[in-house]
Parts: structure tokens; sequence; C-alpha cells
């Protein structure tokens, strides 16, 4: 079993990576990836949100389905999202000022982050348990984490080259994305020959 | 008579902006997960595609129809609520009519949901336009959409697995385009080549979401 979520925990931060392999979450990525701490504060936030929604939608999930209600999935996990954003927010505003001054400026422009809702719908659809859509989950997250903090880097080396007109801007980082997810390509294999 | 003309004119080009002075995917840069994700074949972006610009149309003309009546502070998860409601709608006609498109579509079929450009709109558009002007904009938004999606794709079937709509064309010449590599590769250039055709993109969008409020600092420049 532990096995099992190691292997699972590894494919969504690798070979399943949520930007790179399955383009979700794209818009922070391009948006916030420009230097390495606000990537890294946008990743946290993601996966401090990710985590959460996961343990709360699961059950609600596992009513719906027990209910015949399947088809609510969406409406009900996009309001889980959106109101735990508001809460989180609420929360670290009121007690833990040092994290909601790293993390807040984030948590708002996660509601509408594909990579959240994505998770907690594929966990769905896959019909995973509990522990394995949290190690889903929580992969998905870091991966996201590794995603943009490489990605940062890329950035950085580009702010300095000579790029042609037309290229400036987003074309140019959507050319180093491809090639950023060209690396994580030759992860295929990998996790299943080690953890199988 | 000529504040009727007027009008006419305001509604040709709320529609026609879409196509590609505002593309969305390629212009105002929403809408991205979805243009890379389901651009592998032809017949997977056109119905990603029209499922977006039904949600589209449908939530423009709601939320417009209501912009006088939803306060506010409240605003965004009144429309996320009205846009997951149509989704949910358009899902199942989907998988009851044409399951092909729906076991294409995957998940970005719910995603749809979370996509830039119908809470974009919503929020840029509808909330501060009558019903007629939001429905022109919701079409003309649903076919650039549309016909970028179908662009990027055509590119990556036919350089990628040889083939158009499901038809094989020729081998597969080279396939890291239609590889997640390819996505970023072939949008990447579609955009810089809609920079040459248009010039620089204005900066400054109006039309921004929640997650792409960010990019004013990111994407924008």
């Amino acid at each position: 079993m532990t096995k099992e979520w190691i292997s699972l925990f590894f494919a969504a931060v690798l070979t399943g990576n949520f930007v790179l392999a399955r383009f979700l979450g794209i818009c922070p990525f391009l948006g916030v990836s420009k230097k390495v701490n606000t990537a890294v504060g946008m990743s946290l936030a993601v996966i401090f949100v990710m985590a959460l929604a996961t343990a709360v939608t699961w059950p609600l999930n596992a009513l719906l389905e027990s209910k015949g209600l399947a088809y609510l999935q969406t409406i009900v996990f996009i309001l889980v999202i959106a109101a735990l954003v508001q809460l989180v927010e609420i929360v670290l505003k009121r007690y833990i000022k040092a994290l909601y001054q790293s993390l807040g400026i984030y948590l708002p422009l996660i509601t509408t982050n594909c990579a959240v809702l994505g998770v907690v719908l594929l966990n769905a659809q896959d019909g995973l348990g509990f522990v394995s859509s949290m190690v889903n989950s929580l992969g998905a997250g870091a991966g996201f984490l590794l995603a943009m903090v490489i990605f940062a880097g890329v950035r950085g080396r580009m702010e300095h080259s000579d790029i042609p007109k037309a290229f400036q801007g987003l074309p140019i980082t959507l050319v180093a994305a491809s090639i950023v997810s060209l690396s994580f390509l030759g992860f295929g294999g990998i996790v299943e020959q080690i953890f199988a | 008579m000529k504040a009727r003309k007027e009008i006419k004119a305001d509604l040709g080009k709320e529609l026609t902006k879409g196509f590609l002075r505002e593309n969305p995917v390629l212009r105002l840069l929403l809408g991205m997960c979805p243009a890379l994700a389901v651009s592998t074949t032809v017949t997977a972006a056109l119905g990603m595609g029209t499922a977006a610009s039904i949600v589209l149309l449908l939530s423009n003309i709601i939320i417009s129809a209501l912009r006088r009546i939803i306060p506010d502070r409240v605003r965004i998860p009144a429309y996320i609520t009205v846009i997951a409601g149509l989704v949910t709608l358009v899902q199942m006609l989907v998988k009851a009519y044409v399951p092909a498109i729906d076991s294409a579509l995957g998940i970005y079929l719910p995603l749809i949901t979370v996509n830039c450009i119908i809470l974009g709109r919503a929020d840029g558009f509808a909330n501060s336009h009558g019903v007629a002007a939001s429905a022109c904009d919701a079409i003309g938004m649903g076919i650039g959409f549309t016909a970028a999606l179908t662009l990027i794709a055509a590119l990556r079937e036919i350089f990628g697995a040889g083939a158009f709509a499901g038809i094989s064309l020729f081998g597969t010449p080279a396939a890291i385009l239609i590889l997640p590599p390819g996505g970023f590769f072939v949008c990447g250039c579609m955009i810089a080549l809609a920079n040459k055709l248009q010039g620089p993109r204005a900066r400054k969008q109006e039309n921004k979401c929640m997650s792409c409020m960010e990019c004013e600092g990111g994407c924008a420049t």
C-alpha cells in the first residue's frame, strides 16, 4: 500500500506533472513565475488549498455519489473551493499574520486556478480512496512547485537575452515552457521502473 | 433612425472584435489551459470550442440580464455558480449525445467552469453591457476561441500525427508536436505570429479573470 502511494506521489510530481504534462494551472505558471520567491509563495498557497480542498471534497463526493447526485460534482467542488479560499484568507489574516503576508496575495487567485478544481475532479473521476486522494493532491501540488521553481530560473535567464520582437513576452515564455516540458518527458517510465 | 443605426454598428463591432483584433486566445491570452490541452486533434478542439462557446453565450446573457440584481460584493461567487450550473448542463448533453467528444475532452469539459474567458467576459463585459451586446460579444469571442483552438489543433495534428480530424494523411512527421511540449511550442509561435500581424498587444486590457490578474505584470508584458 505504501509503495502504491509513493508511486502515485511521484507519478503526480514527474510524469503526470500538472503544469507541464496536463496543462492545468497555466495562468499562474506563466503569470507568477517571474521571480523564484513569488513562485514559491504561490505554489505553497496552491499546495495548501489543494490539500484542504481534497480533504473536504472527498467525503462530500462520497455523499453525492451515494445519493446518485454525482452530476453535481462540478458545482459543489467549485463552491467548496471558493468558500475554502475565503475562509483560509480570513483565518490567516486574523490569526497567522506572518503566513498571511507571504501567501495572502495569492489566495484570491487560487479559486479560479484550474489545477485545484482539476485535482479534486481527477480524484473523483479515478475513484481514489481518501489517503490516495490526499497523496495525489500533495503530489500534484509538489509538481506544481517544482515546475514553478524550475521555470522561474529559466525566465531569470531569459531576461537578459536578445529576443525577436514578435516573440517578446508570452510567446518566448511558451517556447521556453515547451523545452522545460520536454525535459519532463524524460521521466516517462522512470517512476514505474523504480516503484513498481 | 440614426440612433438605431449606431446601435447596430456597435453590435457588429462587438461581434467581430473577437475574431482577430481581440481574439481571446491569441490576443487577450485568456483560456490558455484548454488551448494547450485539447488542441491535439481537430475534433477535440472543435468540441471544446463549441462547448465553451455555448456556456459563454448563455452565461453572458444570464449575467448581463442579472447585472442590476447581483450585488457587487458577491458577484464573483454568483458568476461562478451560474457558470458551473451551465457547464453541468452542457456536460450532461455532451455525455448523452456525443460520448466520443466527452471521452476526448475528459476532465477539461468540467474545467470550462474555471476557463478564464468565461469569467473574464462575465466580469469584463456582461457586467456592464446590455443583453444584446453581451450576446454578440459572447458569439464573437466563442467563434474566435474555437477558431484559434482549431488552428492550433490543425497544425499539431497535421504535423504531429499526419492526420486531419482523425483522417490519416501521411506518416507521423514530428510526433513531438502532439505531446505536451509541442502544445507550448505551437501556441507560442501562433501568438508570436498574431503579434507580428497585429503589432504588440495593447497593455492593460479591461478583461481579466481572478487568476489572470497577476498576469498583468507577467504574461501581459
